[in-house]
């Protein structure tokens, strides 16, 4: 006998797997698409880190990124919704699956599809600038507990939202938002001051450049600080998802 | 002896609605045990507390003795739930299907097991389908299937034969008799009264939240035992013809006592010459006490 987390996480992974064009290669070709556009367009009038890193090297790092948050709070929010409004849900609900046990599979899926999507989004952009990594490291923190991160959003939509179109709300008016204002396209610095500030409370932004500092070494601001915010909004959301679990919100009435 | 499943002051109110109102109930081990009622009366709030879907306002719940709050790993093993909805996970078949809900409880090698439950239910030749891909009356075979795969001891059954042809519901009904003789204690709801009736050896019968009747098959049945006799014939005895509840032309209906009854009408209707060109006999039956009950509560 196992624990029954460890079935329900490679549930998780079959479920996305089983749909991977859609799940892993349709987000590299939309960020292939972003990197083409970008880069032909502003590549040649767009000067970050002062000129020490070519605009298109700085843009893979980010687009990497940006696919393992989105794919990473898409898989965990999908699942979920889905399971909630067929029903099958109760499949999950039934067995004696601790809170935790329930967080767990659902996130670590989460990062795994997010990780899959970012090194399909980097193998496919390498001819085009294939930035060196000068801290390893840096880059599997930031993308793994990023990806959770967004993993955990994701169930916390997927638990709050009751149908699609409230998980699309989340989606389009939180994540979208947040991802797209973090420095994905651009170094802040070249932001004018209000959005410069708002950025500066954008906890996407420090994964981004968190991200950013492992392959480049340069970043906006310190890698340290970026891990700390980012550690903690992981403990708070964290912390939110399990309680949630635990009161059974919306999923147990 | 712990009770299979032991309710004590159970309450669950939906705003204003109350969907359980102070229900004790007790199901012995090994009993298969009928929860009826009409829609809305609370049958499917009450399996939800006991699977842990819904929790109650107050009171408590035990599988086996473990509460399905506090102890809730322990009672949700002892526990299988067919649901009432059809609800499957569109991206398995069907033998992914089962191995999941397996390893949901920790189960990882259940191969043999998994086997026989395809076999029991007919399932063999579409272990490796889609689950999409099946007809309603398979699906409503996984279902059954996924709450046997752990092997539970006590089993609910959500009206599990709500909408499936004769032929699955003969198997089906094979099936969980079996499981009962085995052992199982079987908890049904169904709206088919005649099959409570043939399977069930005690009864609660709930409406607007509160058990209104509880009782062993027999006993409720002798609540309202009648018998009545439905026969064609050209005219009756005069004493039987003024007891008549119903006649149209040839066709009358008479309430009987007894046996004894219907004994000394067949020799009144010889002993007077009076030819019975049809004769049918209908006794009380779990439809006509449900009806009963319905209408005093």
């Amino acid at each position: 006998m196992v624990g029954g987390w460890t079935t329900l996480l490679y549930k998780e992974l079959l479920r996305f797997w089983k749909v991977s064009f859609q799940t892993i290669l349709a987000p590299v070709v939309s960020a292939l698409l972003f990197l083409l556009i970008f880069a032909h367009v502003l590549g040649d009038n767009v000067r970050v880190y002062e000129g020490r890193v070519g605009y298109t090297a700085f843009l893979v790092p980010g687009l990497v990124m940006m696919s393992v948050l989105q794919n990473a709070f898409a898989n965990s929010s999908s699942s979920l919704i889905q399971s909630k409004i067929t029903g099958n849900l109760v499949f999950i609900l039934l067995p004696p699956l601790a809170p935790l046990e329930f967080f767990g599979a659902y996130v670590l899926a989460s990062v795994a599809r997010g990780l899959a999507v970012g090194l399909g989004v980097y193998l496919v952009t390498l001819p085009f600038a294939a930035p060196q990594m000068a801290g390893p490291a840096w880059v599997l923190f930031f993308a793994t507990v990023g990806a959770g991160v967004l993993g955990m959003l994701g169930l916390i939509a997927g638990i709050w939202a009751e149908k699609f179109d409230q998980l699309a709300a989340f989606q389009n008016f939180l994540i979208l938002p947040l991802t797209f204002l973090s420095g994905v396209f651009y170094s802040i610095h070249s932001l004018p001051p209000f959005w410069f500030s708002l950025s500066q409370v954008n906890p996407v932004f420090y994964m981004i450049d968190g991200f950013r500092y492992g392959f480049f070494g340069v970043s906006d601001v310190s890698p340290l600080l970026s891990a700390g915010v980012l550690l903690g909004t992981s403990l708070v959301l964290g912390g939110l998802t399990l309680q949630l679990l635990r009161r059974g919100y919306k999923l147990r009435y | 002896m712990t009770a299979a499943v032991a309710i004590r002051g159970l309450e669950k109110s939906f705003g204003t609605l109350k969907a359980l109102n102070s229900v004790d109930l007790e199901v012995q081990p090994g009993e298969f045990f009928g929860l009826l009622g009409p829609n809305g009366a609370g049958k499917t709030t009450l399996i939800s507390v006991l699977a842990g879907l819904a929790r109650a306002d107050r009171g408590s719940v035990t599988i086996l003795g473990h509460d399905v709050v506090s102890g809730f790993r322990d009672a949700r093993r002892k526990l299988g739930v067919v649901p009432q909805e059809l609800v499957f996970d569109p991206f398995f078949t069907v033998r992914e299907t089962l191995r999941f809900q397996s390893g949901y409880f920790g189960i990882t090698k259940n191969s043999a097991w998994i086997e026989e439950l395809l076999v029991s239910l007919d399932l063999v030749d579409k272990a490796d389908t889609n689950m999409r891909a099946l007809s309603g009356g398979m699906k409503r075979r996984v279902l059954v299937a996924q709450a046997l795969v752990h092997k539970p001891p006590v089993i609910v059954l959500d009206e599990p034969t709500a909408g499936v042809d004769v032929e699955l519901r003969q198997t089906l009904w094979a099936f969980i008799r079996k499981l009962n003789v085995a052992g199982h204690t079987v908890i049904l709801t169904t709206h088919y009264l005649e099959e409570a009736q043939a399977l069930c050896g005690r009864i609660a019968m709930l409406k607007q939240g509160r058990i209104v009747a509880l009782d062993t098959m027999p006993r409720l049945l002798d609540r309202f035992r009648a018998l009545s006799a439905h026969l064609r014939a050209p005219a009756l005895p005069e004493q039987w013809a003024n007891q008549a509840s119903a006649h149209r032309g040839d066709t009358w209906t008479l309430p009987l006592k007894d046996y004894g009854d219907l004994e000394r009408l067949l020799t009144d209707c010889r002993l007077s010459n009076t030819p019975l060109t049809d004769l049918r006999l209908e006794a009380t039956d779990l439809e006509d006490v449900f009806l009963r009950i319905m209408e005093a509560h």
